[in-house]
């Protein structure tokens, strides 16, 4: 992983509270640009929570979120793209349809809709980012004649289209066959090279998260009060950077200690 | 095997499905004919021929009064009068259902004022209607649409509102606005609900339809029957519940075909 000066993304003293119960506590987060971030943890330690402030879908209660050194906008914007495990694309929409609406929404802001050049111009892009994602031959289908790995590669190429900043995943293959999840690795990695992409992924699958990042990030509680368990968050407990491929002997160990977390 | 298992083919659906119709019609006739061997002119339940006597005089002779063909005068103005009333009532229900469905402080605002309105019996609302509008054209419209309306507005922001949130943040992470997430989003799968809506709204339409033509009209086939209930005219009244029906069914038929056509996505793989 590089040194960049400053980081892309950065989380200072964030803290997620809904009204007595605390999700997330003193989070504190720099990712490098170019990065692929895995974060893991067990069920309920607010790795969707991170997730959805990163995004702009909520706020942190406490501290600061800044993207390239700005403050992050309380919504969702352009410059963060995002592909969850369903729901990600549009039902109406064929596949060029669902890839165009971005630039669409773009450049026409009243319609929504492009005519003449624009449209064609757009229409090459989109076809484009569409055989980059392995969907060169089902341009006019629907989204429920595709198969799940189909859809995801879907949402993903729609995601692209916009360059975004910073691409969230989360939990993007956590509803595919296996042999079909490994092709998907192969092509987030692909892409996460071929333009230089800044990606965030939360998974349920250690695995995963060790052969796609280039860091890892666990997610837990430090603390545990039995009487009051919603009384402490979760925080980064571990934080790996891996070089390269991973070493599959430290992958294995933090597995096995991070099991005995989540079991405790 | 499982009666839950036993399929019908398409044969034999029309077979099973013709067989209570085709009862009910043969039990009308065992009993018209038993009651007119008591009594040949009994009007209660009248014959087949009568009923044709009586709806061809209704259909292909001008009335000696207005010169008009009766039955397709009110035909007409039944048609126009529903006609409007849904129309107004549809495109009211996609507009606010749209703008309550997706906008939450729109919702917050309105949404407890169409909950009021829903729950109003709009029957109870027809002698208001009357006294503001007059007797006329407007009241009786005004009664659909305000009979219809409400639920329908209601069903539409519901499934709106209803949408997955993940394609909302989508749509936002690609780079919509609110006005764009309306059209491009919400509009296009809100249609095959809405005529959905418009079809289920069909049944309600017509009674408030013919219960302002029953109260105060002229014309039409709600009129028609109430007039002619006066002088127990069953030869007339059964044809027209029967010729209100077709109408009903042929409209549902075209709007179930109008769903499919235009909005193949929403029905599964047949695209």
């Amino acid at each position: 992983m590089s040194d960049h000066p400053a980081p892309i993304l950065s989380l200072q003293n964030v803290w997620v509270e809904y009204g007595d119960k605390i999700v997330l506590e003193k989070v504190d987060l720099d990712i490098a640009e170019g990065s692929f971030v895995s974060i893991i943890g067990p069920s309920g330690a607010g790795k969707s929570s991170l997730l959805r402030l990163i995004l702009g879908q909520e706020r942190p209660t406490r501290g600061k979120i800044m993207l390239d050194g700005r403050p992050l906008a309380p919504e969702c914007g352009p410059d963060r793209g995002v592909v969850f495990q369903r729901y990600s694309v549009f039902p109406h929409l064929s596949v060029l349809g669902n890839t165009v609406f971005g630039l669409e929404c773009e450049q026409a802001p009243l319609l929504a809709r492009l005519f003449g050049f624009a449209r064609r111009a757009a229409t090459a892009e989109a076809t484009e980012m569409l055989n980059a994602v392995g969907l060169g031959n089902s341009l006019h289908q629907y989204p429920a004649q595709l198969s799940g790995g189909m859809q995801q590669r879907l949402a993903i190429a729609q995601a692209l289209i916009k360059r975004p900043r910073i691409l969230l995943l989360d939990e993007p293959f956590g509803a595919l066959d296996p042999g079909i999840r490994a092709d998907m690795h192969g092509l987030i990695k692909q892409l996460w090279r071929d333009y230089a992409l800044t990606i965030i992924m939360v998974t349920h699958d250690i695995r995963e998260a060790f052969t796609l990042g280039t860091r890892v990030l666990a997610l837990d509680k430090r603390r545990h009060d039995p009487h009051a368990p919603h009384r402490f968050g979760a925080t980064a407990v571990y934080d790996l950077a891996l070089r390269g491929d991973a070493d599959p002997a430290a992958a294995e160990a933090l597995s096995v200690s991070l099991n005995q977390v989540s079991s405790s | 095997m499982r009666w839950v298992n036993r399929h019908a083919s398409r044969s034999e659906r029309i077979l099973l499905g013709s067989l209570p119709i085709l009862s009910l019609v043969l039990l009308y006739l065992f009993a018209a004919a038993q009651r007119h061997a008591a009594n040949p002119v009994d009007k209660i339940l009248p014959l087949p021929a009568s009923m044709a006597r009586s709806m061809y005089a209704l259909m292909f002779q001008a009335d000696q009064l207005s010169g008009q063909f009766v039955f397709w005068v009110d035909t007409l103005a039944s048609l126009q009068r529903l006609g409007l009333g849904l129309g107004i009532a549809t495109v009211t229900a996609l507009i606010v259902g749209l703008v309550l469905g997706v906008l939450p402080p729109v919702r917050a605002t309105l949404g407890p004022l169409v909950t009021g309105i829903a729950v109003i019996p709009p029957i109870a609302l027809l002698p208001i209607l009357f006294i503001a509008l007059g007797l006329g054209e407007t009241a009786k419209v005004a009664l659909i649409v305000i009979g219809i309306a409400p639920v329908m507005v209601r069903d539409i922001a519901a499934h709106v509102a209803a949408l997955p949130a993940e394609q909302i943040v989508k749509a936002q992470t690609l780079g919509a606005s609110s006005w764009q997430i309306m059209i491009r989003v919400a509009l296009p799968q809100a249609m095959p609900r809405l005529i959905q809506t418009v079809r289920l709204s069909l049944g309600p339409a017509w009674v408030f339809l013919i219960s302002a033509e029953a109260i105060a009209s002229d014309v039409g086939l709600g009129y028609r029957i109430f007039l002619v209930r006066r002088y127990l005219s069953m030869d007339v009244i059964i044809p027209y519940v029967a010729w209100i029906a077709l109408l009903a069914i042929l409209m549902d038929v075209m709007l179930a075909r109008l769903s499919k056509r235009g909005f193949p996505w929403a029905h599964g793989a047949s695209h």
